[in-house]
C-alpha cells in the first residue's frame, strides 16, 4: 500500500512538470493518467481535511463541558478515533464496500487487496479511498462523545466506539454507497456526503446513548432543566471553525474526483454553514433574550449537516434554504430536547441527528433534478423519507441494545462521587488542566 | 494594630491599590473569592436556558495597618471601591495580636 501512495506522490511532482510544459513529459503522461492523478490527490487531501474535524469536535466537546472532565473529553476523541481506524479498517470497510447482499458486504476484511483491486474504486486507489472512507467512521463515531460527556465510563465508550465503526455505521454506509438496498430503490435514496449516513447515524447514536445514562447530576432540579455553562467558549468556536473548514473536504471531497463540481460543492456548503449560524443566532436571540455564542455555533454545525445530503443536488438558494431552517430547527430542537429529561451536553442529538434528518429529506423537495419544488415529483422525497426512517430505527434498535448490553455487563456510566469530582483525576488519573488551575475551578 | 479585609469588585483592585499606595500603605495581600450578599446572587443565560449564578466572583483584600491609620484606610477603599451600585462589597476591622516580619523578626508596628 505505502508503494501505492510514494507511485501517486511521484505521479503529482510529474503532474507539475507537465503544467510547467516541456513537451516530451508530456508524451510520457497521458491526460487521463494527469486526472487519475488528480483525483487522488483531491481526495487524499480531502480525507486530510476530515480527519482534521476530529480536532474540531474535540474543541467543541471540551469547550461546551466543564474543565474537571476536559481530559475525559480529549481522550474519547482521541480513542474513537484510534479504535475506529482500526476496527474500520479490518471490518467496517469490508462491510461497508466489499462485495455481499443488499444488507452488507461480506469480503475483503482487513483491506484485502485481491478483493479491493485496481479500478475497485474507479480512479481513486485502496489507500485513497479507505482514508477517506475511515475519516467519515470516524466521524459518525465522535458524535456520541459530547451527547454523553461528563459521566461515562471511559471503557464503555471505548467498546462503543470499536462496536459502531467495525459493524454498525458500516452497514448503514452498505445500504447506501455500497451498492445496498437503499441504493436499489426505484428512485435511489439519495445522500451525497451524509447528512443521514453519518451525522444522523452519529446523532441518534447520541440519542441512545444519553437517554440510557440518564442526565448528569445537577442538570434536572424539581424536574426542570438548569444550564451546566461549559467551561471555555473560545474552544467551541475555535472548534466550529475548525469543523466548518474540515466540511470542505467532507462535502467537495465526496465528490470522489477532482472535477467543476468540487467548488460548486463547496459554495452551497459556505452558504448553509453560514445561514445556520445567522438563524440560529436570531432564533435563540429572539427566544432567550441574548444572541448566545454556543447555540449560534450549533447553528452553523447545523447548517452543515443539513446541507451534506444536498449539497452536490440543490442549488445556492436551496443551500441558503437549508441551511437558515436547520439554524431554526436545531434551537429548537435544543430547547425541546431538554426539556423533555435527555441532557445532551453539547447539542449533538439536535445537530446531527434531527438536521442530518432534516437536510436529507430537503434534498427531495429541493433538489434540482428530481425534487418536489422543482416539478420532480414526490418519487425521490419518497425515496428519502424511507431512508430517514430505516436508518432511524436501524440505529435506535442496535446502539440500544449495544448501550444497554453494556449498561448490564461491565456499566455505562461511572459511579455519582466520581460525578462530582471530575472522570479526569478519576477516570485517567490525573486532571486535564494541573491542580493549580483545577483549584479554583471546582467551586 | 488592625487588619483591614474588603471585599470588592475584582475590576476596582487596580484602582483600589493605587489609592492605598497614595496614602502610604505599602502592602496587600489579594485573594480571588467566591460569595454572596445581600445581592443574592444573579442569573446568567446559556444556550437559551436561564441558571442562577450562587456565588459572585469577589476580590478579598487583607491589610494590617497601624491603629491610627484604619480611618485613612477604610475611607480611602470606600471612595476608590465604590460605583453606586449593588455588589460593591464590604470592609471590616479586626484587631491583631502582633505581626513578625520572618526575615529579619521584627515585631509589632515595625513588621507592618
Amino acid at each position: 500500500m505505502r508503494r501505492k501512495v510514494l507511485v501517486t506522490i511521484a505521479g503529482t511532482t510529474i503532474a507539475t512538470w507537465v503544467v510547467a510544459a516541456p513537451a516530451s513529459a508530456q508524451d510520457a503522461m497521458t491526460a487521463d493518467a494527469v486526472q487519475v492523478t488528480l483525483d487522488n490527490i483531491w481526495v487524499l487531501v480531502a480525507a486530510i481535511l476530515v480527519i482534521f474535524m476530529q480536532a474540531g469536535f474535540a474543541l467543541v466537546e471540551s469547550g461546551l463541558t466543564r474543565s474537571k472532565n476536559v481530559a475525559n473529553i480529549m481522550m474519547k476523541n482521541l480513542m474513537d478515533f484510534s479504535a475506529g481506524v482500526l476496527a474500520f479498517g479490518a471490518f467496517g470497510f469490508a462491510i461497508a464496500f466489499g462485495a455481499g447482499n443488499n444488507f452488507s458486504g461480506t469480503e475483503g476484511w482487513f483491506l484485502n487487496t485481491s478483493v479491493f483491486d485496481e479500478g475497485y474504486f474507479g480512479s481513486l486507489s485502496l489507500p485513497t479511498f479507505f482514508i477517506f472512507q475511515v475519516a467519515f467512521a470516524a466521524t459518525a463515531a465522535t458524535i456520541v462523545s459530547g451527547a454523553m460527556a461528563e459521566r461515562t465510563k471511559f471503557k464503555s465508550y471505548f467498546v462503543y466506539s470499536f462496536v459502531i465503526t467495525a459493524l454498525i455505521y458500516p452497514l448503514v454506509v452498505h445500504w447506501t454507497w455500497g451498492g445496498g438496498w437503499l441504493s436499489q430503490l426505484a428512485t435511489p435514496f439519495s445522500d451525497f456526503a451524509g447528512s443521514t449516513v453519518v451525522h444522523s447515524v452519529g446523532g441518534w447514536a447520541a440519542l441512545m446513548g444519553a437517554l440510557i445514562l440518564g442526565p448528569r447530576i445537577g442538570k434536572y432540579r424539581n424536574g426542570k432543566p438548569t444550564a451546566i455553562p461549559g467551561h471555555s467558549i473560545p474552544f467551541a468556536i475555535i472548534g466550529v471553525f475548525i469543523l466548518f473548514i474540515g466540511w470542505f473536504g467532507f462535502n467537495p471531497g465526496s465528490e470522489l474526483a477532482a472535477d467543476a463540481a468540487v467548488s460548486s460543492i463547496a459554495l452551497t456548503t459556505l452558504i448553509a454553514g453560514a445561514a445556520g449560524g445567522v438563524a440560529a443566532t436570531f432564533t435563540v436571540w429572539l427566544k432567550s433574550g441574548y444572541p448566545d455564542v454556543a447555540m449560534a455555533g450549533n447553528g452553523v454545525l447545523a447548517g452543515l449537516v443539513g446541507i451534506t445530503a444536498g449539497c452536490a443536488a440543490v442549488s445556492p438558494w436551496g443551500a441558503f434554504i437549508i441551511g437558515a431552517l436547520a439554524g431554526i430547527i436545531v434551537v429548537a430542537s435544543v430547547l425541546i430536547i431538554d426539556r423533555v429529561g435527555v441532557d445532551d451536553p453539547v447539542g449533538a442529538i439536535s445537530v446531527h441527528g434531527v438536521c442530518g434528518a432534516f437536510g436529507t429529506i430537503m434534498v427531495g423537495l429541493l433538489a434540482t433534478d428530481g425534487g418536489l419544488f422543482y416539478g420532480g415529483g414526490t418519487d425521490q422525497l419518497i425515496s428519502q423519507v424511507i431512508g430517514v426512517v430505516a436508518v432511524f430505527a436501524f440505529i435506535v434498535v442496535t446502539t440500544g441494545a449495544l448501550f444497554m448490553l453494556l449498561k448490564v455487563t461491565i456499566g455505562l456510566r461511572v459511579p455519582a462521587e466520581e460525578e462530582i469530582e471530575g472522570l479526569d483525576v478519576v477516570e485517567h488519573g490525573a486532571p486535564g488542566y494541573g491542580f493549580d488551575v483545577a483549584a479554583t475551578a471546582s467551586l | 494594630m488592625k487588619l483591614i479585609t474588603a471585599i470588592i469588585k475584582p475590576h476596582k483592585v487596580d484602582e483600589v491599590k493605587t489609592a492605598l499606595r497614595e496614602v502610604g500603605i505599602t502592602g496587600i495581600t489579594v485573594s480571588e473569592v467566591k460569595g454572596f450578599g445581600r445581592q443574592g446572587g444573579h442569573t446568567e443565560h446559556y444556550r437559551g436556558a436561564e441558571y442562577t449564578v450562587e456565588f459572585t466572583p469577589k476580590a478579598k483584600l487583607e491589610i494590617v495597618v497601624d491603629t491610627d491609620q484604619v480611618t485613612t484606610v477604610t475611607d480611602t477603599i470606600r471612595r476608590a471601591a465604590n460605583s453606586d451600585k449593588i455588589g460593591d462589597g464590604k470592609i471590616w476591622v479586626t484587631p491583631v495580636e502582633t505581626v513578625i516580619r520572618i526575615r529579619t523578626g521584627e515585631q509589632g508596628t515595625d513588621a507592618i
